[in-house]
């Protein structure tokens, strides 16, 4: 296998149990560079949860996630590193504007912050008109382009979007199409799940399908 | 992860300055909490020099509970807990710098009103001195074992109640040597022991306290 096919993020026999209720078990997947892991199901049938797991907040009843080959719980730091997380909240402060929450949620992750840089993002997110406004003020669906600002500016190699649509309008809807085939190109992986149509014409995509009676599997090259 | 401390600081401190009110509140509660017992007691200078070190300590007590089950709630109601936990820097650190911004924006206030409040209870100088020490080696403790519990009790119904259940009475060693360190120079006996006694609880609180509230968030939020 060269470089360029070989797993980043893999999972094998992983279960997770909410409660008394066993959402999943014997869960395997291996997604490589420049791939897209399109995880469905209806509610409650442990999508976030798998996400979460993948994200590394909480640990599976059984199984493990690696990140190049490792445990993801012995590599924590340089897989935070690689990885961001957008979940349904959006991890942003009401109270500061949309390019003070970016500074701050660089500054936690350790990473240096270009102002010219996160004021181009948010433009480009169509946020050209509410920079000063405090995020309260935003609209819902702003206030996730701001988080999905947050989201391109860590640089991270893989990604991680619980319904990254929600909220979103048409050209919104286009515009994370756009930067999603971008982040693909550039030999990025991605984990998403949603309700919604999300356009990926040209990208390698598994699917995986919770909540079937039978263990659900996804094998590599599943289209 | 002294840099990630530093930014939890920066962060926590630009959010309190936006949110003046939920400071103030407990500033607020501990100056009129601290004057009314002079108003109702009546004013026998005796009295009132005999009680107040023990008052002043349980109105900062009460005031540090009315701040604490805040600390992490918020951050995990819009999921920027979630986010600060997906940092590659160690989770200890988090709870590091959100115990110092905690303190720097709720106790330090405390400190430096106490000494007019000291007068109310005609405390002398020396007194008022030691008070204003003791308060600066408990107030960390209070914020410290409060952050332990907040973290215990993150997302639970009734937090705010079970967390003053939990935390009380591991204040109660604070309290004791907090305000028996002022009543020791009242009565000629020294404060030094009550003021050892203090610094070695705070020692304890600042080598456990923050391993207890990291290990808590991440069962909490897992």
């Amino acid at each position: 296998m060269d470089s360029r096919t070989a797993p980043l993020l893999a999972a094998d026999e992983l279960a997770c149990e909410r409660g008394e209720r066993l959402l999943f078990r014997g869960l395997r997947l291996a997604l490589a560079p420049g791939q897209v892991l399109l995880v469905q199901g209806g509610n409650g049938q442990g999508k976030t949860s798998l996400l979460r797991l993948l994200a590394g907040l909480g640990r599976p009843d059984a199984g493990e996630v690696r990140w190049r080959g490792q445990p993801i719980a012995r590599c924590r730091d340089t897989y935070h590193r690689e990885m961001a997380y957008l979940a349904h909240a959006n991890g942003i402060k009401d109270e500061l504007e949309p390019a003070e929450n970016l500074r701050f949620s660089h500054g936690l992750h350790g990473r240096p912050f270009d102002p010219d840089r996160a004021l181009q993002t948010l433009r480009r997110l169509g946020l050209s008109r509410c920079l000063d406004l405090p995020c309260r003020a935003l609209s819902f669906g702003q206030r996730r382009r701001v988080a999905l600002a947050a989201l391109l500016l860590a640089d991270a190699r893989l990604w991680i979007l619980d319904e990254p649509l929600t909220g979103l309008d048409v050209h919104a809807v286009a515009l994370v199409e756009g930067l999603i085939r971008e982040h693909l190109q550039a030999g990025g992986l991605l984990v998403a799940t949603t309700h919604q149509a999300l356009d990926l014409a040209g990208a390698d995509v598994q699917q995986l399908q919770l909540g079937l009676a039978a263990p659900a599997r996804a094998a590599a090259g599943v289209h | 992860m002294g840099r990630f401390l530093l930014s939890v600081v920066r962060r926590d401190l630009t959010l309190a300055a936006r949110r003046r009110g939920d400071w103030l509140t407990a500033l607020f509660f501990f100056v009129l909490v601290s004057s009314l017992f002079p108003l109702s007691v009546g004013p026998e200078p005796q009295l009132l020099q005999r009680i107040g070190p023990g008052v002043l300590w349980v109105a900062a007590t009460l005031a540090s509970l009315l701040s604490l089950p805040r600390l992490f709630e918020d951050d995990h109601r819009d999921g920027s807990l979630e986010q600060m936990l997906l940092s590659p820097s160690p989770v200890v650190g988090l709870v590091l710098g959100k115990v110092l911004a905690h303190w720097l924006v709720f106790g330090l206030p405390l400190l430096l009103v106490t000494p007019l409040l000291g007068l109310q209870f005609n405390l002398p100088a020396e007194a008022i001195a030691v008070l204003v020490f003791s308060l600066l080696l408990g107030t960390p403790i209070l914020s410290l074992l409060g952050a332990a519990g907040a973290a215990l009790t993150l997302g639970l119904r009734g937090g705010g109640v079970l967390i003053t259940l939990l935390v009380l009475p591991l204040y109660v060693p604070a309290l004791i040597f907090g305000a028996g360190a002022v009543g020791g120079i009242l009565s000629g006996t020294g404060a030094e022991a009550h003021l050892s006694l203090l610094g070695a609880f705070f020692l304890v609180s600042f080598t456990v306290a923050p391993w207890i509230a990291a290990a808590s968030l991440k069962v909490s939020l897992g």
